[in-house]
């Protein structure tokens, strides 16, 4: 397959608004239609992260990375891991700069706690995948941790799981080179969307417009 | 639906606004005359040559508060707007719609159902409330033109078509808005509309009303990633908000007219506001502008069932929610335009 062109990398974030709903990764990411308290916290996200030089910090047999830019041109996504630890490793890679040799592990964070479902999963594979094109190597762990307990979940990386990862990025593609944005599908989850006055979902359910004015028109 | 945030209207003339922390600020002269946070806003607008700081400008244009500038009368001069939303999908398609002309028509008239269905439930709505007052027959024939034009739009597919049973909609309902008028009648009277300039009260009013509203409807329309220029029934012409314009239509009679009227009857203004200059055009003084730009935010914060939507919603948001109508319309989530058909 492919590279993809660097202008059609989609953000490695928007994995996870696709997992939630993909109508509302259209809105965000093909329509740039989102609401202000959405804009203004990846607003100042973006900030920190580009006010802030990679930060180094070296803890025993670990070089901890944040904030660490990331890309694969055979997904086509572009984003930025929140850490990244590079263990020292007699089997792992030579990094530049650096003495010995090194495996790196990525690491999200997640504000609440673990989720039944593993949609968290997803951007941490995306992720992986990523260093792995970027350092040619192979990894098969990452890990996620939950703010709310504290707490690291270990994540292995399948043959499966980077199929599924790449499944979901191709159908973003294709949303995206058609500038689609899927219809709502209603459901508990838009009780917790940020987007929803933008996509007002309701709207869908409800009869036709045609239908709306015949019944005022004839009171 | 997305909350109603104030608009700051900024009336006192020589006032220089500036960008402080997180707060406007502002002078005149040495003084400081007011502080507002800026996460209250959804727009500053001001009227009579005020200064702007650029920081104060970036902060506003960053946060997406529409941010004014009109001249003493309410004349709109211009608008600071930041990097434009990446939205080019969206315009791309108004920009299709509006270059066929049946399509166009397909959505002004909805804009004009909407115009003429309003105007014909204002007077239905007033001949129930003053029963006493008017001369009913008179309206009732009025609104039964209303209601013949109104299933003439219903159908229609070509803009001139779709224009002339506009203008002749307008007349007719023009011609019993004097009759809405039941307070200080010596003052306020209307015998046609009169706009470059208004030539008596009742016109500077609605003039005043129609800009305010213009406003509103323009940011609204901008909120939602749409070209504010680009129309369907009024055509492109440089300078033009043309589908501001063609929104407005709708919102017009129900928003400002009914508020002009609600004024002169509440008496919450009297025409010693009103002076009249050499060349007839009739001014309203500071005191009445700010009395009316009053009247204007609480209105705004009047609660209503929309009812398209069924959920309820402040006046103000009217303009939003129909601005995000049509964008939806438009990428395609809905089969037509719905209007705001008020009752
Ligand atoms: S409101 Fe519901 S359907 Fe709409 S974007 Fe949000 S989650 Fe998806």
């Amino acid at each position: 397959m492919p590279d993809y062109n660097e202008d059609d990398y989609l953000l490695l974030s928007g994995i996870q608004h696709f997992n939630f709903c993909r109508r509302q990764w259209a809105l965000i990411h093909v329509e740039q239609q989102w609401e202000e308290n959405v804009r203004t916290l990846e607003g100042t996200y973006v900030h920190r992260i580009a006010d802030q030089p990679l930060l180094r910090e070296k803890r025993g047999n670990k070089l901890i990375v944040r904030a660490l830019p990331v890309h694969s041109g055979t997904l086509g996504i572009t984003g930025i891991c929140d850490v990244v630890e590079f263990v020292r490793d007699p089997a792992g890679i030579p990094l530049s700069g650096e003495e010995g040799l090194y495996f790196p592990y990525p690491v999200e964070y997640k504000r609440g706690k673990p989720k039944k479902n593993d949609s968290d999963r997803s951007q941490l594979i995306a992720q992986l995948m990523c260093l792995e094109e970027m350092l040619a190597c192979d990894l098969s762990l990452g890990y996620l941790y939950y703010n709310e307990t504290k707490h690291r979940v270990e994540v292995p990386v399948t043959l499966s799981d980077r199929e599924q990862v790449k499944a979901v990025l191709q159908e973003m593609h294709h949303y995206f080179t058609k500038k689609h944005t899927p219809k709502a599908k209603a459901g508990p989850h838009c009780q917790s969307c940020s987007l929803h006055n933008v996509c007002l979902p309701e709207m869908l359910k409800k009869r036709s417009v045609a239908s709306y004015i015949e019944s005022r028109l004839s009171e | 639906m997305k909350k109603l945030l104030n608009t700051l209207f900024v009336t006192t003339p020589d006032t220089y606004l500036s960008l402080d922390g997180e707060n406007i600020v502002i002078r005149r002269e040495e003084n400081i005359l007011g502080r507002y946070p800026l996460h209250n806003l959804e727009a500053v607008c001001t009227f009579g040559y005020a200064g702007v700081s650029p920081a104060l400008m970036g902060s506003c244009a960053e946060r997406s508060i529409g941010l004014t500038f009109m001249t003493r009368n309410g004349r709109f001069l211009a608008r600071v707007t930041g990097e434009s939303r990446g939205n080019v999908v969206l315009r791309k398609e108004q920009y299709r719609i509006s270059d066929a002309e049946r399509r166009s028509a397909l959505v002004a008239r909805n804009f004009i159902l909407g115009k003429i269905y309003n105007a014909k439930w204002i007077l239905e709505r007033a001949t129930r409330d003053y029963a006493l007052r008017l001369d009913i027959p008179r309206i009732k024939k009025v609104s039964a033109a209303l209601s013949e034009s109104m299933n003439l739009v219903h159908s229609v597919e070509d803009l001139d078509i779709l224009r002339g049973v506009e203008g002749s909609a307008a007349v007719q309902y023009n011609s019993v808005f004097d009759d809405l008028i039941l307070q200080q009648k010596e003052d306020f009277f209307f015998h046609g509309r009169n706009k470059r300039p208004p030539l008596d009260n009742v016109n500077a009013l609605l003039s005043f009303a129609y800009t305010l509203l213009s406003n509103d409807v323009r940011s609204a329309l901008e909120s939602v990633g749409l070209d504010a220029y680009v129309g369907f029934l009024h055509r492109d012409r440089p300078g033009r908000a043309s589908l501001a314009l063609d929104m407005m239509e709708e919102l017009r009679g129900v928003y400002a007219d009914r508020f002009v009227l609600s004024l002169i009857n509440k008496k919450l203004i009297n025409s010693k506001g009103f002076y009249r200059k050499e060349n007839g055009a009739v001014i309203m003084d500071d005191d009445t502008r700010k009395q009316v730009i009053k009247g204007w935010q609480e209105r705004k914060q009047e609660k209503i069932i929309h009812p398209y939507l069924n959920e309820k919603i402040s006046w103000g948001l009217v303009p939003y929610s129909q601005a995000l109508l049509l964008a939806r319309y438009i990428r395609g989530d809905l089969d037509e335009y719905p209007p705001f058909l008020w009752k």
